[in-house]
Order: C-alpha cells, then sequence, then structure tokens
C-alpha cells in the first residue's frame, strides 16, 4: 500500500506492506536508526516519536496509519545548523543518560510532556515519563533534565545537592 | 576445591602506597586539573542525536537474518525436525538444524570457570541437537533476506518433541528425584567448601549466646538492559577474514572465545562491539547466537544477522541471581559475632554459560561483609535446573553475599536488642584493622573505614525524627506505616589479580592493557582494553590523560571496543575498568612522559630528570623559559631526525597492569518505606546512599553509576523475579510481565561519600559500577521487616510484593507485649 | 516482533468500515486506535486476516452535550477524554480515569470506543463506565443502530455481545456533575493494569442509583450488585465493601492470588466510598 507522509520535514511516497511497524518503516525503509527498539509488548517506550505533534510509541503503530501525518523522530530535533534541542542539551548538562539506548524515546516523551505540561513540577516529570523505561540512570539525572528543560527550577528535596562532602 | 584453599590463594601485599600527587593537586602545578571535575560527557551528543549505531542500527549489505527456534518445553528428548516447509517458504535461504551443524564446532560453547576439578560440565552447542534442556533452548535456525520473512517461516519449521519431567527449583533439583541431563545422573554441578577451621565454628557456635539462622531466596532476575541482544557476522571468503559485531561487554574475550569454539584462528577473527545499549553483566558472554552466526557467514558466505527480541530475551540471554541461601550467625552477648555459616544452593540452569559456576564464589569468601567474623564457614552446591542458565549480572555474587549478611545481622540486632546501627558498630573490622586479613585467610582487604559512612547516612536521614514519626503512627494505629533499613556493604572489586584468579580455578586472568600515543600534530590516541557501554570511559580516560600531559582533554581521543584498533584488554565487568583499566592508562601515560623527557632533554640538552610537565610542555624546572611543547616533542620522536643513542622513533607507550589486589569498595544505605498495612503496598519514599569509591575521577559520573546501580537494586527487592512454574515454564517474558520500574515509581536519590582511597593502586580508585546495586536489595529489604515488625513480621522473600507483604501480615504472630529487639 | 501478514482496509466512513466488516466478516478485525489489538498482533496471539483500519474516520471524535448526556464519539482519544473540561464538568470521574490509563503515549493514540469494545477486564475505563451506566451506540450495516447498556455488552474475556458487522460508533455517559466518585487502580507500576480497580459513582443527593463497578475481579468488567444494593439501602461504606467481592470470580496470576484480591477489592471499594463521601 502507497502511504505518503512527512518525517523532520522531509516528505516522501512508499509502498510498504500492512503488517509493517512504523519503527521498521523509519529504521530499515527511511535509515532512521536512531529510533529504537526495546521491547515488543509497548512497554518501554525506546520508539517514541511524534506524529502531529503527539508523543507516540512507533512500535505499536502501522506505518500505513502513519499516511498522511507529520513525523518528527530525534534526528529532527537538532537545529539544522548542529545546535542541540533544549531537551536534549538539559539530558547531556544533567547526565541524564548513560548507555543512551532509552534515550531518544525518552528526549521525545519528555519534549511533548513539557508542552503538555508547562512549568511541571517532579512528580508530574516521573507519573508523565511512566511509559519509558531506562535501566541506567534510575531516571535521578533524567527527571532533573527534564525539570531543567522545562524551565522549573523550584525542584524538590529529593533532587537537592548530593555534595555535602563527608571525609574520612 | 573441598579445602580451605588459603595455600592457594595467593594476595599480592599492597602495592605502593598511594600517589599522593595522583590524589591531592594537579601533580603539574595546574589549576586546571581534570580530576574530580564534573566534566560533562563527550559520549552523549551521537547517542543524543540518534547518530550512534547500536547493533541493529548496522547497515551490512547482503546480510541474511537469522531467526532460532526454540523449544516450548523445558525438558524434552528432540523427535523429528521437519524443516521442509520452512525451506520453501518465501525469502528463504536455508533453514539447519543442531544435526546438521554438528560438524561446524570446534568446541563446545565455553565456560572458562571450571570452579572445582571434579565440576560437571555437559557440553552444549549453540543448537541442540538430541535434548533440550530449557524453555527456550534452540533447535533450529531459519536464514532468510528479511527479518519478516524468517520470522515467519521460522513458525513453519516443525519440530515433534518426546517432553520428559522437569524440575525448575534448585532445592528440589538437588534431591536428583528429577534428572535435568538423565545421562549425568546427578543434578549436581560441583560442591564447594571456604572452611578453614570447622572445628572453632562449632565451638563459636556452642558458647554463643545469640544465634541467628535464616534461610533466603535469591530470585532469578532478567538483567534487562534495555537494547536487546544482536550479532552479525561479516565473513570474507576469499580474504579469509572474518569480523563479528556484537552487542558484548568483552569484545576480546569473544573473539578467543569465537577462535576456540568455531576453529577459526584467532588472527583471523576481528570483533567489534558498536555502541552497546546496557549490559550489566548479561553482555559478558558467549552466546549461542554469536557463534551460530560465525559457523553461518562462513558456511554460506554471506553476512549473518541476528537481533534478539525482548520476548526472545527472557529465554535467550542469561539470568542473575538464583540461590538459595542458609546463613547462621554465633554472638556474644553484646552481640559480637564470633563465627558464620553460609550454605547456598546455586541454581546454575541448564548448562554453564561462560561464568555460571564462579558467581555463587564470587560472594563466597567475602560473607562476612564489613565485620570482623573470626570464624568463617562457607558451604555451596550448584545444581542444574530446567531454566535459562544464570550467570553475572550487576555485582554477581556479591549482592547476594551482601544481602544475606545484611538481613541475618538485622536479625541478630532483633535478638539482641539493639538497634540495627548499634550492632554494626560493633561489629564493624575497624580502620586500624587493615589491611584485614578475613577469615577464609584468602582475602586481604586493603582499606576501609565504615562508621563514617553509617553515621552520615543516619544523620542524612534524621534518624529520631524519623523513627519518632514511625512511632506515632504506630500508636496512632496508623494503616501506612514506615519502615528504615540500614545496610552497610562492601564489595570485591577491581577484577582481578591474576594469580588470585589462578587459585579460583578462572581460566584467563584479570589484567588490563592500555596504549596511549602522542600524534606528531599535538593529539593523542588512547587506546584502552576496557569496554565501555554507558559507563563514560571516553572522557574519564581523557580527563586522566590530559591531567598527567597538562593539556586539554578534548586533544585526547580514547579508541575501544574493536579488536583491530585494540588488540589487547579483558573488557569490562566487576566494576574493573577504573581501578585496572585507568590505571593500565595512567601508568602507559607515565611512560610517554618519560620518553618525552628522554627526548626533550636530549634536544634541549637537559637532564630528563630535570624536566617537569607544565601545561603541555615539558619544562626545565626553575627556568621557565627552557621549555619544549609535548607537540614538539611528539613531532620530534614523529621525523626521528635527531634521537638520544638507542631510543626508538614516535611517542608511544603500551602497559597491561596486572593489580596486586582487589578494591574494595564499601558504604552504608538508608531506605525509608511506607508500606499499607491494608494491601501490602511498599512505596520506597528516601533513599540515602554514602558510598567510598575512593578518588572519583568524575563526580558526576559516579553519581549516575550510583543512581542506576541502586534502582536495580531497589527493583530487586520490590519488583522483579523471573518467575518459573513447575513444570519449568517461563512466565514473566515481557516487560509486561517483568516489572523493570519507570520513574513514576522511584524517588530521587540523595547522595554522599567519603574518600578512603585504595593502596592497591596508584590513583586509590576503587570502582562504582555495583556499588549501589550491591547495597540497595538489603536496604530496601530490612526497611520493609523494620515497617511490620511491630506487627511480629520477621521474615519475607523478595521481591516484595503486594501480596508478600500483606500475607506475611496475615500469618504473623503478633506480639502481646513489646516485641524483643525491636527498634527504640 | 512482526504481526503475521493481513489485508488491510482503510475505511473513512462508517457506512465504509460497515460493508468491509460485511464483507470479511469473523475474518476481519476493526483497529482504531491499535493500542490493544497491535500488541497482541506482534506476538501473534491475535492473527485477524484483515484489519479494516477506522482511525482516520473523523467525525467519531467529539465529547458533546445531548440532553442528559454526554455524547462521546468512540473514536474519541483518551488524551481528549483527559483534557476535556466539558468532561471535567460534566462527568468528571471520566475525565479521571482517562489520566490513568496507559501512559502518554498510549493516551495520544488508544481510543474509548476501543477501549470499550476489547473488553479486557484489567481495562479502566469500561469500569467507569459500568459504574457511570453508559450506554453504547453500536452501527450496523443496514443503517440500523442499536443502544446496549454497557451491563449488557460483556461476555468473557475479550467477547462481547457485539456482532461482527456492527461497530460501536458513540458512548453515552449521563452528565452527572456535582456527583460524588472515586476510582481506586492499585497496580504494582503506574503503567500496569489494575490488579484491582474499584470505580465508584455516588448520587450523593441528586437522584439515581450508586454505582460501583469492579477492574479484574473476574472474565469481564463488572459491577458489584451487592455492594450498590447494600448503598442504596443505607449501609456504610465499610459495610458495603464487604460485600465487593460477592459474586466474583477473580484471577489467580502473577500479581496477585484470587484470595488476595478478593481481600483488595473490599479495601479499594471502601477508600473509594468513604473518598466519594460515603459513610
Amino acid at each position: 500500500m502507497q502511504i505518503s507522509l512527512s518525517v523532520n520535514g522531509v516528505s516522501s511516497t512508499h509502498d510498504v506492506e500492512p503488517r509493517q511497524l512504523l519503527v521498521y518503516f523509519l529504521r530499515d525503509t527511511l535509515g532512521l536508526t536512531g529510533t529504537n527498539v526495546g521491547c515488543d509488548t509497548s512497554s518501554c517506550g525506546a520508539c517514541t516519536i511524534h506524529v502531529d505533534g503527539d508523543s507516540v510509541k512507533s512500535c505499536t503503530m502501522l506505518a500505513v496509519q502513519a499516511d498522511g501525518c507529520e513525523l518528527t523522530t530525534i534526528e529532527g530535533l537538532a537545529a539544522a545548523d548542529g545546535t542541540l534541542h533544549p531537551m536534549q542539551q538539559a539530558f547531556h548538562e544533567n547526565h541524564g543518560l548513560q548507555c543512551g539506548y532509552c534515550t531518544p524515546g525518552m528526549v521525545m516523551a519528555a519534549t511533548s510532556l513539557i508542552e503538555e505540561q508547562p512549568g511541571l513540577d517532579e512528580a508530574a516529570v516521573r507519573e508523565g515519563l511512566e511509559g519509558n523505561l531506562c535501566r541506567c540512570t534510575g531516571y535521578h539525572n533524567i527527571v532533573a533534565a527534564v525539570l531543567a528543560a522545562a524551565g522549573t527550577t523550584d525542584t524538590e528535596v529529593s533532587l537537592a545537592g548530593t555534595e555535602a562532602g563527608v571525609r574520612s | 576445591m573441598n579445602a580451605t584453599g588459603t595455600d592457594e590463594l595467593t594476595v599480592t601485599e599492597a602495592a605502593d602506597t598511594v600517589d599522593q600527587a595522583g590524589l591531592e593537586a594537579t601533580g603539574n602545578g595546574d589549576a586546571e586539573r581534570m580530576f574530580g571535575q564534573r566534566r560533562l560527557r563527550r559520549e552523549d551528543p551521537p547517542l543524543l542525536t540518534g547518530e550512534s549505531r547500536f547493533i541493529d542500527d548496522l547497515d551490512l549489505p547482503g546480510a541474511l537474518w537469522a531467526v532460532l527456534v526454540r523449544s516450548p518445553y523445558a525438558n524434552a528428548n528432540i523427535g523429528s525436525i521437519d524443516t521442509s516447509a520452512a525451506a520453501a517458504a518465501d525469502g528463504v535461504v536455508a533453514v539447519h538444524t543442531g544435526a546438521e551443524l554438528a560438524e561446524d564446532w570446534a568446541n563446545p560453547m565455553p565456560c572458562a570457570w571450571p570452579v572445582t576439578d571434579d565440576m560437571v560440565n555437559p557440553p552444549h552447542h549453540p543448537l541442540a541437537t538430541d535434548a533440550v534442556r530449557y524453555v527456550g533452548d534452540a533447535v533450529a535456525v531459519v536464514l532468510a533476506t528479511t527479518r519478516q520473512a524468517a520470522v515467519d517461516a521460522a513458525e513453519q519449521v516443525i519440530v515433534e518433541y518426546e517432553p520428559l519431567p522437569a524440575v525448575a527449583d534448585p532445592e528440589e533439583a538437588a534431591a536428583n528425584q528429577v534428572l535435568v541431563h538423565p545421562d549425568l545422573g546427578t543434578n549436581v554441578c560441583y560442591d564447594y567448601d571456604v572452611t578453614p577451621d570447622p572445628d572453632a565454628v562449632e565451638a563459636a557456635f556452642s558458647a554463643a549466646a545469640h544465634t541467628v539462622s535464616e534461610r533466603y531466596v535469591q530470585q532469578r532476575l532478567l538483567p534487562s538492559a534495555m537494547e536487546p541482544r544482536g550479532t552479525a557476522a561479516v565473513p570474507e571468503p576469499f580474504g579469509g577474514n572474518i569480523t563479528v559485531y556484537s552487542s558484548t561487554q568483552i569484545p576480546h574475550i569473544l573473539k578467543l572465545m569465537l577462535a576456540i569454539t568455531c576453529g577459526v584462528p584467532e588472527h583471523k577473527v576481528r570483533v567489534v562491539a558498536p555502541a552497546v545499549g546496557g549490559g550489566f553483566g548479561a553482555k559478558l558472554n558467549v552466546y549461542a547466537e554469536e557463534v551460530l552466526c560465525v559457523a553461518l557467514a562462513r558456511r554460506h558466505g554471506t553476512p549473518v544477522r541476528w537481533t534478539e527480541t525482548r520476548s526472545e530475551t527472557a529465554q535467550a540471554t542469561i539470568h542473575g541471581r538464583g540461590q538459595v541461601q542458609y546463613i547462621e550467625l554465633a554472638a556474644d552477648d553484646a552481640g559480637k559475632v564470633n563465627a558464620m555459616k553460609v550454605r547456598l544452593v546455586g541454581d546454575m540452569g541448564g548448562y554453564l554459560q561462560l561464568l555460571t559456576p564462579g558467581i555463587p564464589l564470587l560472594g563466597g569468601f567475602i560473607y562476612h561483609g564489613v565485620y570482623d567474623i573470626p570464624n568463617y564457614s562457607f558451604k555451596c552446591q550448584s545444581v542444574f535446573t530446567n531454566a535459562v542458565p544464570t550467570d553475572a549480572y550487576r555485582g554477581a555474587g556479591r549482592p547476594e553475599a551482601t544481602y544475606a549478611i545484611e538481613r541475618a545481622m538485622d536479625a541478630l540486632a532483633r535478638k539482641v536488642g539493639v538497634t540495627p546501627e548499634e550492632l554494626r558498630r560493633r561489629n564493624y573490622i575497624r580502620p586500624e584493622q587493615f589491611p584485614y586479613t578475613n577469615p577464609t585467610g584468602a582475602i586481604v582487604m586493603d582499606s576501609g573505614n565504615y562508621e563514617p559512612s553509617l553515621t552520615r547516612a543516619l544523620e542524612m536521614l534524621g534518624i529520631d525524627d524519623v523513627r519518632a514519626e514511625q512511632q506515632r503512627r504506630r500508636d496512632a494505629g496508623d494503616s501506612k506505616v514506615l519502615g528504615i533499613g540500614i545496610c552497610t556493604y562492601m564489595e570485591m572489586c577491581g577484577l582481578a589479580p591474576s594469580r588470585t584468579l589462578a587459585a579460583l580455578k578462572y581460566s584467563a586472568g584479570g589484567w588490563e592493557a592500555a596504549t596511549v600515543r602522542m600524534l606528531p600534530t599535538g593529539g593523542v590516541q588512547v587506546v584502552t582494553g576496557t569496554s565501555p557501554h554507558g559507563q563514560g570511559h571516553e572522557t574519564s580516560w581523557a580527563m586522566l590523560v590530559a591531567d598527567q600531559l597538562g593539556i586539554d582533554p578534548d586533544l585526547v581521543e580514547v579508541l575501544h571496543s574493536d579488536t583491530a584498533i585494540s588488540p589487547l584488554g579483558l573488557d569490562t565487568y566487576g566494576s574493573r575498568s577504573l581501578s585496572v583499566g585507568g590505571t593500565a592508562v595512567h601508568l602507559a601515560t607515565e611512560q610517554v612522559i618519560e620518553k618525552a623527557k628522554r627526548i626533550a632533554g636530549h634536544l634541549m640538552e637537559a637532564s630528563p630528570d630535570d624536566l617537569e610537565v607544565v601545561a603541555g610542555s615539558l619544562q626545565v624546572k626553575g627556568t621557565p623559559s627552557k621549555s619544549m611543547t609535548l607537540q614538539e616533542v611528539a613531532f620530534a620522536a614523529f621525523a626521528a631526525h635527531d634521537l638520544p643513542e638507542g631510543e626508538e622513533p614516535n611517542l608511544e607507550a603500551q602497559v597491561s597492569w596486572d593489580p596486586p589486589n582487589f578494591t574494595f569498595p564499601f558504604g552504608t544505605h538508608v531506605a525509608l518505606v511506607e508500606i499499607d498495612t491494608e494491601t501490602g503496598d511498599v512505596r520506597l519514599q528516601r533513599y540515602i546512599a554514602v558510598d567510598d569509591c575512593g578518588p572519583q575521577v568524575n563526580p558526576m559520573i559516579v553519581e549516575g553509576q550510583v543512581h542506576g546501580g541502586i534502582l536495580q537494586g531497589v527493583a530487586h527487592a520490590l519488583w522483579e523475579e523471573a518467575v518459573y512454574d513447575t513444570d519449568g515454564q517461563l512466565r514473566t517474558v515481557t516487560l509486561g510481565d517483568y516489572l523493570v520500574p519507570s520513574a513514576a515509581e522511584t524517588p530521587g536519590f540523595e547522595l554522599d561519600h567519603t574518600v578512603t582511597p585504595s593502596p592497591s593502586n596508584p590513583m586509590g580508585v576503587k570502582g562504582v559500577g555495583e556499588a549501589g546495586t550491591i547495597g540497595a536489595a538489603p536496604t530496601v529489604m530490612n526497611a520493609v521487616i523494620d515497617g511490620l515488625s511491630h506487627l511480629g513480621v520477621t521474615a519475607m522473600d523478595m521481591p516484595a510484593s503486594p501480596q508478600r507483604v500483606w500475607s506475611a501480615i496475615q500469618s504473623a504472630e503478633r506480639p502481646t507485649a513489646p516485641q524483643e529487639g525491636s527498634a527504640p | 516482533m512482526i504481526p503475521a501478514a493481513f489485508d488491510y482496509v482503510r475505511a473513512d466512513s462508517v457506512e465504509a468500515a460497515l460493508e468491509a466488516l460485511t464483507e470479511h466478516g469473523d475474518e476481519a478485525k476493526l483497529m482504531a486506535g491499535g493500542h490493544s489489538l497491535l500488541p497482541m498482533m506482534k506476538l501473534r496471539l491475535a492473527v485477524p486476516e484483515v484489519i479494516v483500519d477506522i482511525g482516520r474516520i473523523a467525525e467519531l471524535s467529539y465529547i458533546r452535550e445531548d440532553g442528559d448526556e454526554l455524547a462521546i464519539g468512540a473514536l474519541t482519544r483518551h488524551r481528549e477524554l483527559e483534557t476535556s473540561d466539558l468532561l471535567s464538568d460534566q462527568c468528571p470521574i471520566l475525565h479521571h480515569v482517562a489520566h490513568l490509563v496507559g501512559d502518554p503515549q498510549v493516551r495520544h493514540r488508544g481510543t474509548i470506543g476501543g477501549s470499550l469494545s476489547h473488553s479486557d477486564p484489567a481495562s479502566d475505563l469500561p469500569a467507569a463506565c459500568l459504574a457511570l451506566g453508559a450506554t453504547l451506540v453500536a452501527a450496523k450495516a443496514d443503517g440500523s443502530s442499536r443502544r446496549i447498556p454497557i451491563g449488557d455488552l460483556y461476555t468473557g474475556f475479550l467477547e462481547t455481545t457485539l456482532d461482527p458487522t456492527e461497530m460501536i460508533t458513540e458512548v453515552r455517559v449521563p452528565k452527572r456533575p456535582g456527583t460524588s466518585w472515586n476510582y481506586q487502580k492499585f497496580n504494582r507500576r503506574a503503567i500496569d493494569w489494575a490488579i484491582v480497580g474499584v470505580a465508584a459513582v455516588l448520587p450523593n443527593g441528586s437522584g439515581g442509583a450508586p454505582g460501583v463497578a469492579l477492574v479484574n475481579m473476574g472474565s469481564t468488567s463488572i459491577r458489584a450488585t451487592a455492594t450498590e444494593e447494600a448503598l442504596g439501602q443505607g449501609a456504610s461504606a465499610a459495610d458495603a465493601a464487604q460485600l465487593a467481592d460477592d459474586g466474583t470470580e477473580p484471577p489467580d496470576d502473577l500479581n496477585g492470588s484470587a484470595d488476595y484480591r478478593r481481600h483488595l477489592v473490599k479495601v479499594l471499594t471502601r477508600r473509594a466510598l468513604e473518598a466519594a463521601g460515603s459513610g
């Protein structure tokens, strides 16, 4: 079946098999391998992209369902001159990633989240990222990064300084 | 091994005292010292933008996709396998059974750790031929031109099985009623005993004022790196080489093992670990699919690739933990512990993987933890079960050991009637006792100072206020109660001194290699044998070298994870990378500096001994005007027009460093949980960790490691469990059923640290990759038990699921009087 | 994981969807947001031969007032429900429960019609709709339609009284402004299905009967009729809650035994009733 869509601002038309999952269309057909696959039950969120501005798990959508849609993947987030998106920058500055596998999905989920809930607090960030799993960070620095990107400054005690510095 | 091993385990004396210059100041009088700075990671931008290439991202023209056909039975004889329909399916190139590939293996799948001379190790190959021993054991492989075609065709392979009785519980397996490998006649893999003086242990128990005897179950865990595994083999049919890409922590070990297993000359094999999406021990292995892809690529003369699905992970990638622990303590009237006895039943699974039998023993020599317990007995019987093989998972043996001693200490505190912290204080190995030869006689703990971490952690919690609130809720009959858990852990890191490994019968060494090379244009290449997959070695190693050379770290490139670029190394696991691999980098850089001094001295007509590194230059001490930049020296070494007599061209040094001892990081963790006694729901409210990993190269990275480690340990305690039913069916296959926690269940973590340098390496560093995981599970479980102690709950296994907590409350015998040993 | 191959029909109208269903009968499955069906297809637990994609029928996405009721188009996404001021004012429990479904990404795609017609007893929205006494509008290819009280919809696990050639087009819920309500969702991770859930809607003097419905206490979403009756007869929250497991056949699975669920449902029902203001 033929679909036309825009991905990261580039429009194109493709013949796809109806059963092709959107994530494999992005990865195998378009070569946009930044979007990762971490599970097969819509649990982990590694494959999160934006479809018409909303965060979506691209493993739980058929490519044919994206016909006519505007998609943004992690590859489309940084500016054309290479400047990182503020959310990417915040993840960098807050050490919000280690192995980096969940990161594209986490960043895409987080950008959608703070657009929908500007000024959100720590609890809202944690709840809003319920659909994205990370195995490296314990989420501590991811939450800090999202709060920083959201411009939330009054982070709660649990994320406060850790530099009391006992010396033995 | 049936004796104490004391004679065999030689632990080298501690290395030279810590290089204070490496700890305190820059060493080069440079205010811009990197060591200790929270430098942002250079690894991030490609990972943040989708530029990084993980295994499944690689573009491999012409590659065939492999999909494995796996057993749905836990134990069965294989009858016929009909591959005809699959072979005829669209896009299918070949379908192979184990029998067809029998000639492709030069050796069985490798186990590198034959822990005893009489250890039972049933040979197994990537595809089973006669029988399957666990659900997921592979029997056939489909090769097709697309992923879809391979998946579709695999469903058409028809396998006839003759099901056999199965046993998944290790204690049942130990009874040998149902045999995993009927031809072996036993399920016992090995027995191991570390009891230096059995009589003394028994005497101490006889004389004890207080004893505790506890049983704990270390449930199986799925390591669950977010990236499933994957591998691809790319042959050069005419050139004879083969390049293997794999999502692995161990490209070097894998190269060696692929050569041995597939019968390929090792010098013809190159292994590349691309971006690797987490490992946690699960990618510290040699897997059937890796070996299979090599064989199939050679057989078909074309690239072959395989990517694991998440549902496949649970059946194809090793599980962690899997032990039943019996621990007994004998203490005097004041709670001073004089003896301990530990008996383990280790669950090996269906076969032995790379390190399977050694994992329980990594804890077996340190069950005493941070306590001075003079009399020690550790016995372990490991058995086969009809389940996925177990192997290293973050901490590997040490979380289990720590859990047992730390929970048993809480049980003892209740008996003695003192607070958990007071009991710990009475038993800590004191700072002046280091270096401390532990009760096995085999391990010399080089350093430690435990009490400050406890004091600080309790201060951060505000222990008095929290206990008051706990009591207030109890008095008010509040259905939501509070529990406080404490754990002081010690880990044995920096794997490992090769001679110790020899005594443990591990087949290889524990050194690490590094090459440091100054390029003629001023840049530096660091080649490391470590293989990072999230730990930030590129950033940290560059910081180390930049400090030593007095240059901008951006001038330092760190190369790794490709055996063609980094031919020597033993990879990344066991919190070894900094203390072993980083030390190799440090020492190689020192050698580069020495050589640069000889060349610069020659060119400047000064004694090399009079030269010092100042901000990227070699300067004659006291004569700043007389200097050469390191770049000038590197160029001179490259041009080789005028070198000292006998000096080789180029400014490069390679070091292989074998550590003289393990390192012994430690810390105290404290958790506050709220328990809903009506539903059994446990919520972690606060988590405090005061760790001591020695001097921190990059505290930002250290904290990240601690955060992630803590949550994995918390998850061990509260959520995660790989569940087998009695038929050996695995019931937790997806991330919907296996409960990896999200941010929504998790609080932020409160960290602090103390600094006790290790004397065993020049930088005093110790390692931090596993600390959080080791500390967290006992901390949380102690908190759960503490929270329910007023209801009479004293025992509970992990994970503390709502139902398990609720059941424990229901079945507890509620004390009528103020119960013995409750925290005041 | 990759779904088995299927034929794909995109329906741009209700008529086209019903026509496709009539043509393909049992072999066809409707796909709205796909968030119930696709995960099962990926694991090949569902292998439909024909997928009728109704996700683009824009006319079925709405929330509007219609007399004493709110009419919600079957393809209204959870995200629309959780952000609708109208729903917040007139039917706050549905507004609240929609927010608890899955995760934000799921809520961006999943639809109320898909969720209700899937008949998963662990799902949140069916219980909320049961407690509310919702009615579904189902359309047939012959142009007729019928109204199905949601209590008559569910016959078993993933089974409904819907004919294979029928589709739900609208969900109608009574306006319940000012009613007292509460929803208790008990799970171990935020993203998980409820181990047990309880939806309670109390008339609070505004007329009508109390509605209490249960999640994951049997093969379908069910009402706690004994509890409802007791409340109607003036029982206290605590007493009425003790009857919450009456007539239930809760599952026994990794997350909880049947006995544990029977206990939980009483605790959660009491909490729901108390939070909703029942004495």
